[in-house]
């Protein structure tokens, strides 16, 4: 027990010793979630819209107003042909395109319709679905009042965006960055730990030690699990403090799912330096490999359940994962245990697997 | 020249002789290339529906039924229970609930009016928004069916079409294959540049080679090249994957896209060497790297657009290389933009290459500190 008490001696003096290091351990999370905070949005403002008009009247006018007016559109250009739409969509300068046929108006009022194009660059998918949305609900609405009221039936429609009613990004884009980013940090911070014994060769006189394999594994861990916590810490507050997310459920209970997974991550991180021999491998494997699965796979941007089924099975093992599920439970949701219980139970398993697992590759390189 | 191609030679010898970094260089990324591309998207098809029909009448069945054989709901359940469609929203099991209310058919048949309420998961992002729009006009369109017969000579009518530029079918692939395969070149070029020359100042190489009579601009371009081809080939067999794999389309020149892309790797080689310069270990390469690559790609519009982003952000990425490239590749691919199209970004680019090489090139010393 003493040799592991001398152990963590040893690796808090070495972070003590090491200021800068520990700065930008503590500086990282907090820069990458204000960074991150502000960028990473998908709500979908300022549309930058083209009308194609070739003769303007009355009702094309009267459109474009309601377009202009309805907020969410800026009108970019007026041209008078749908020719004239190619550059404006390639460099991007249009997002979408309003083409009214000539005499729009007269067609209005004396054929029995008008014909009216809406032209979306759908090159991404998702932002050209709402925009269709929006460009639809201007015209239904400008349509609706052209036409004398009959006896139309309406369902009145009361809609409610639960857990997020105002729509704002960061509510769903914050919680998600806190996994993101204690990864990072977490597999940097083992890195340091255990990469450095390595290069600098102690690594063999720590195996030489009587430490048991599983007291290096807690003597590495338990230091690097209070600076990942102090950054649980800090970017809840910024969460809280500067993008004002809600905090719903239980402040401990999303504290302590925090010191969970940075173990997780921890765990993961040990495992990995504890199995590679070359340097190199491990450097380059650790930035490719976990990198983009690690955006792409944790549903903290793209939701897991759009994804094809093999890939929602990766996805199931993906630690990040579970804990993006966790936090916009507790804070936009509300919920407890009783909810998220499964999603725990997985993390506190795959902890232990792999803590377990990295304790059995430091057996046998002593062999 | 001679000493360039001799550096450069024995640059392509260590990434051959070296089974692992081959991997990495170019396994790993056509992998992840493959993995990924499904990853990456907001489509939804069958949100998983939650309905609470109070009223259960022959009106409320049938707009259920019109839910249900639109495609786009799948009914998880049908109950009477306001509580269970608010454990189902709680559990995430279920995106939309919607409750129809007791009297719906009768304030139908009596007022012409009823209402209805959505309950959408908000959780969910933009889904949440793409979901209340098909469920709102499904709503619609049964009020106009249940409408009695319109006035024949229906004033006012707008025939609207809608029409989808660049990518009619809504394929997620096509949009991100493009993004992705510049993320990687990205990745490869940054980090196999970084990692390189900080290796050979750890092995103490780099001591002999300053000895030696080699310029520092032939260094860096002996450096450079191979794995500015390597980047080139990067692409070719990322481009030719997603092409037999994905379908991705080519509507522009893929020819100009290799010019871009042979400018654009400068940038990234660039700022590799720059990194190379500033660290004295491999791992260090390997942290700065990271947090760079890291800022490089969630910045890039490459997964969120920019022009979500908030507006200073949105000036920040304006010095984001990959930025710019990723916008390029999307126009060219997808969108069929030519030379003229692409000139600004690729302008900006021309302009950060010059940048970040004459910076590396005069961060880099042939003295060993």
């Amino acid at each position: 027990m003493s040799a592991l008490r001398g152990l963590l001696r040893k690796e808090i003096v070495h972070i003590r010793r090491d200021p800068r290091t520990l700065t930008v351990l503590i500086a990282l999370p907090i820069v990458q979630v204000v960074l991150f905070g502000y960028a990473i949005r998908t709500d979908v403002t300022n549309v930058r819209l083209a009308i194609v008009d070739p003769m303007p009247d009355h009702a094309t006018l009267d459109l474009r107003s309601r377009f202009a007016a309805a907020g969410v559109f800026r009108i970019v250009a007026v041209v008078p042909r749908t020719e004239n739409l190619e550059p404006l969509f390639q460099t991007g300068a249009a997002q979408q395109a309003v083409v009214f046929e000539p005499d729009f108006a007269d067609h209005l009022e004396n054929t029995p319709s008008a014909r009216l194009q809406i032209i979306t660059d759908a090159t991404d998918p998702n932002t050209g679905a709402l925009l269709d949305a929006y460009a639809s609900s201007v015209i239904d609405v400008w349509q609706r009042e052209l036409a004398p009221r009959g006896k139309q039936v309406v369902i009145v429609p009361q809609t409610r965006m639960r857990f997020n009613p105002t729509r704002e990004s960061s509510n769903l884009f914050v919680p998600g960055l806190m996994a993101f980013v204690l990864t990072i940090i977490s597999s940097l911070m083992t890195a340091i730990s255990l990469t450095r014994e390595k290069e600098t060769g102690t690594m063999e006189s720590l195996l030489v030690s009587p430490l048991k394999p599983w007291q290096i594994i807690v003597g590495k861990v338990a230091p690097y699990l209070v600076i990942g916590f102090i950054s649980v810490v800090t970017i809840l507050l910024e969460a809280l403090l500067l993008f004002r997310v809600p905090l719903r459920g239980n402040v401990l209970l999303l504290l302590a799912e925090g010191g969970l997974f940075i173990l997780t991550s921890l765990s993961l991180g040990i495992l990995v330096s504890a199995r590679t021999s070359s340097q190199r491998v491990a450097m380059i494997g650790a930035l490719v490999g976990t990198l983009l699965p690690n955006v792409l796979l944790s549903g903290f941007i793209f939701p897991v359940e759009s994804m094809p089924t093999p890939l929602q099975v990766i996805a199931f093992v993906i630690p990040g994962r579970w804990f993006v599920e966790i936090a916009r439970g507790i804070m936009l949701k509300g919920i407890g245990l009783g909810y998220l219980w499964q999603a725990t139970l997985i993390l506190g398993v795959t902890t232990l697997l792999l803590l377990v697992a990295s304790t059995r590759s430091f057996k046998t390189r002593l062999e | 020249m001679h000493r360039i191609l001799y550096l450069a030679q024995a640059e392509v010898l260590h990434v051959i002789r070296d089974r692992a970094t081959l991997a990495q260089v170019f396994v790993v990324p056509m992998v992840q290339l493959l993995i990924l591309a499904n990853a990456a998207t907001f489509q939804i098809r069958n949100s998983d529906t939650y309905i609470v029909d109070l009223d259960r009448t022959t009106v409320s069945r049938g707009l259920v039924t019109r839910m249900r054989a639109s495609g786009h709901f799948r009914i998880e359940e049908i109950s009477s229970s306001l509580e269970g469609a608010n454990e189902a929203l709680l559990a995430g099991e279920v995106t939309l609930a919607v409750v129809i209310p007791h009297d719906f058919e009768r304030d139908i048949v009596r007022a012409g009016q009823a209402p209805i309420e959505l309950s959408v998961n908000a959780e969910k992002g933009s889904a949440a928004g793409i979901v209340q729009a098909y469920a709102l006009r499904i709503i619609n369109d049964y009020a106009a069916e249940l409408s009695p017969p319109a006035n024949p000579r229906r004033p006012a009518r707008i025939d609207v079409s809608m029409r989808s530029r660049y990518n009619a079918t809504q394929n997620y692939k096509h949009y991100m294959v493009p993004g992705i395969l510049v993320a990687l070149v990205t990745l490869i070029g940054t980090l196999l540049t970084a990692q390189n020359i900080a290796r050979e100042k750890e092995l103490g190489t780099l001591e002999q080679l300053n000895v030696t009579p080699i310029t520092r601009g032939q260094f860096i371009a002996g450096k450079l090249l191979p794995f500015w081809a390597l980047g080139l080939i990067e692409l070719a067999l990322g481009l030719a994957l997603g092409w037999l794999v994905f379908d991705i389309p080519m509507r522009g020149s893929v020819l100009l896209l290799f010019g871009v892309a042979s400018v654009y790797l400068f940038v990234a080689l660039g700022v590799g060497l720059w990194i190379s310069t500033l660290v004295e270990t491999q791992q260090q390469a390997m942290f700065v790297s990271f947090f760079i690559i890291n800022i490089y790609l969630l910045m890039s519009g490459l997964f969120t657009p920019i022009d979500s982003m908030a507006p200073w952000v949105q000036v920040v990425t304006q010095v984001n290389p990959v930025r710019h490239f990723v916008a390029i590749s999307r126009a060219i691919l997808v969108k069929g933009a030519g030379p003229a199209e692409i000139a600004r970004p690729f302008l900006i680019l021309l302009a950060t290459a010059v940048v970040v090489l004459t910076f590396a090139i005069r961060q880099h010393r042939k003295v060993a500190r």
